[in-house]
């Protein structure tokens, strides 16, 4: 698997996957009426806890459900200048999270300074690491260490606990790897109690269907990954796939994007929206571009056009009270019990769920 | 006569059973509902159970249902596949133990 900029594929721009998303060639209800329907439009943002921010496109692995479209050919990064920008505002405003996430963080060369000074600037940092980086090269061997000593959070996508279901989504060895990767954080504390060393795995399906039950799958984790591989972590978080970039491709090339939108709406569940993560974070791009989320910003949706739309114009009390901007990709979120980046939004049951209607093979 | 009688369309519709006998239907359900809640076993290991029986009872739909569902909690193939087997081994035990009858049977008829 590589980039659909890469291979030139129609899908890497921005307007073609709105194209599918907002015009679909059958009848899909619009996510703008489902949130009047509720009463929840416009959606409005809480306070902003969470700078998301994107260190640059480049990864040193290429899934096949890639939002971002990331891979060892994508050249974006973020600049040092702009990351300057971003730890002034966090120590300015005393944002109390930074969730750094990519293509691979750790690949940006000014990673390991942009960390230590948001540690400086009294914020907590979440790293969203694929583990696989930490073995990709020498240079990354200690990253469970420098993470250790500067207190971050890592959180760490691994599909399943089994390798053909893993490998499938995230590349060939990728599996055996994603476990020594485990291994070494587990070794300097990670993932054990009493350290306060929280490592998180995420869990979203290797096909196009709905993640499980949060609770019920991380039971299922833990005791598979401890017996099979006496691997510890904290906690699973369930991510429902998105139907953008990659894996809009893989939906449209298997003949299942029509059953997938419908299995989305089919699953709206109000009782998710106001969990979302959109309410509570801000995304930053890898230019310093600003969105309501990470995945407007690989569909490139910038946030409301009167608020600020780069972070060289911040301003709190403007994108405090913008209008999140809302599109047909927003079901993603609001299906079941919600997905977010932290996983789950509610624990509320789903009144719209539906069973057993997705004719849905496996990914091949 | 239709294209199939089985149409993947179709399986949405069941919960419409009620339209021709609702009290019935609404019993059928709610009790449906129960049996698959967290229990005594998993939701997991009742997906599971369903999905073999779906199998012994050879139901298309069935097989649509709780091949998705036991994906989405978290199921691999193998212990998919492995559900399939424990259905095929009674299905298949059950012709081969009535051979101790077929057994008995030739015992008592021939010298």
């Amino acid at each position: 698997m590589s980039s659909l900029l890469s291979r030139q594929s129609r899908l890497s721009s921005a307007v073609e996957q709105l194209k599918y998303l907002e015009q679909p060639d059958f009848d899909l209800e619009k996510f703008s009426q489902k949130l009047t329907e509720y009463g929840l439009s416009p959606l409005r943002p809480t306070k902003l806890e969470i700078f998301q921010i994107n260190l640059g496109k480049m990864c040193n692995q290429s899934c096949r459900h890639c939002h971002v479209d990331a891979g060892p050919d994508r050249k974006e990064m973020m600049t040092q200048e702009t990351m300057q920008i971003c730890i002034d505002l966090v120590q300015s405003h005393r944002f109390p999270i930074v969730d750094l996430t990519g293509g691979a963080p750790e690949m940006n060369p000014h990673f390991r300074w942009f960390v230590q000074e948001l540690r400086r600037a009294g914020a907590h940092v979440i790293d969203r690491c694929n583990l696989t980086i930490i073995l990709a090269n020498s240079k990354y061997r200690e990253l469970p260490s420098f993470f250790r000593d500067n207190q971050v959070e890592v959180i760490s996508s691994l599909p399943h606990y089994s390798q053909g279901m893993t490998d499938r989504q995230r590349g060939s060895g990728v599996f055996d790897r994603s476990i020594r990767a485990l291994k070494m954080l587990n070794d300097v504390g990670y993932g054990k109690e009493g350290t306060g060393l929280k490592l998180n795995l995420v869990y979203n399906p290797s096909g196009c269907f709905l993640p499980g039950h949060q609770a019920s799958l991380e039971v299922e984790f833990k005791k598979r990954l401890k017996s099979d591989f006496d691997i510890d972590f904290s906690k699973l978080f369930c991510i429902t796939n998105m139907p953008i970039s990659r894996y809009l491709e893989y939906l449209i090339d298997s003949g299942n994007y029509e059953s997938y939108m419908n299995t989305l709406v089919s699953a709206f569940n109000p009782a998710a929206i106001p969990g979302v993560m959109c309410r509570n974070t801000l995304s930053v791009g890898w230019d310093g571009a600003l969105y309501d989320c990470d995945f407007n910003q690989m569909l490139e949706m910038r946030t409301h056009k009167k608020s600020p739309q780069h972070i060289k114009d911040f301003d709190l009390n403007a994108l405090e009270s913008r209008s999140i901007e809302i599109g047909q990709h927003c079901y993603g979120c609001t299906a079941g019990s919600g997905s977010s980046c932290g996983g789950e939004t509610t624990l509320l049951a789903n009144p719209g769920g539906s069973k057993g209607t997705l004719e849905c093979p496996s990914l091949k | 006569m239709a294209e199939s009688y089985y149409m993947d369309e179709d399986l949405k519709k069941f919960p419409k059973i009620t339209e021709f006998q609702k009290a019935m239907g609404e019993k059928f359900f709610a009790w449906y509902g129960s049996v698959f809640e967290e229990g005594a076993l998993t939701a997991r290991e009742k997906s599971l159970i369903a999905l073999a029986v779906s199998h012994a009872v050879q139901c298309p739909y069935c097989i649509d249902a709780y091949t998705q569902d036991t994906l989405q909690k978290g199921c691999n193939e193998e212990q998919m596949m492995e559900a399939v087997h424990v259905a095929a081994a009674i299905r298949g035990g059950a012709s081969l133990v009535h051979g101790v009858q077929m057994m008995k049977k030739a015992k008592k008829l021939s010298m």
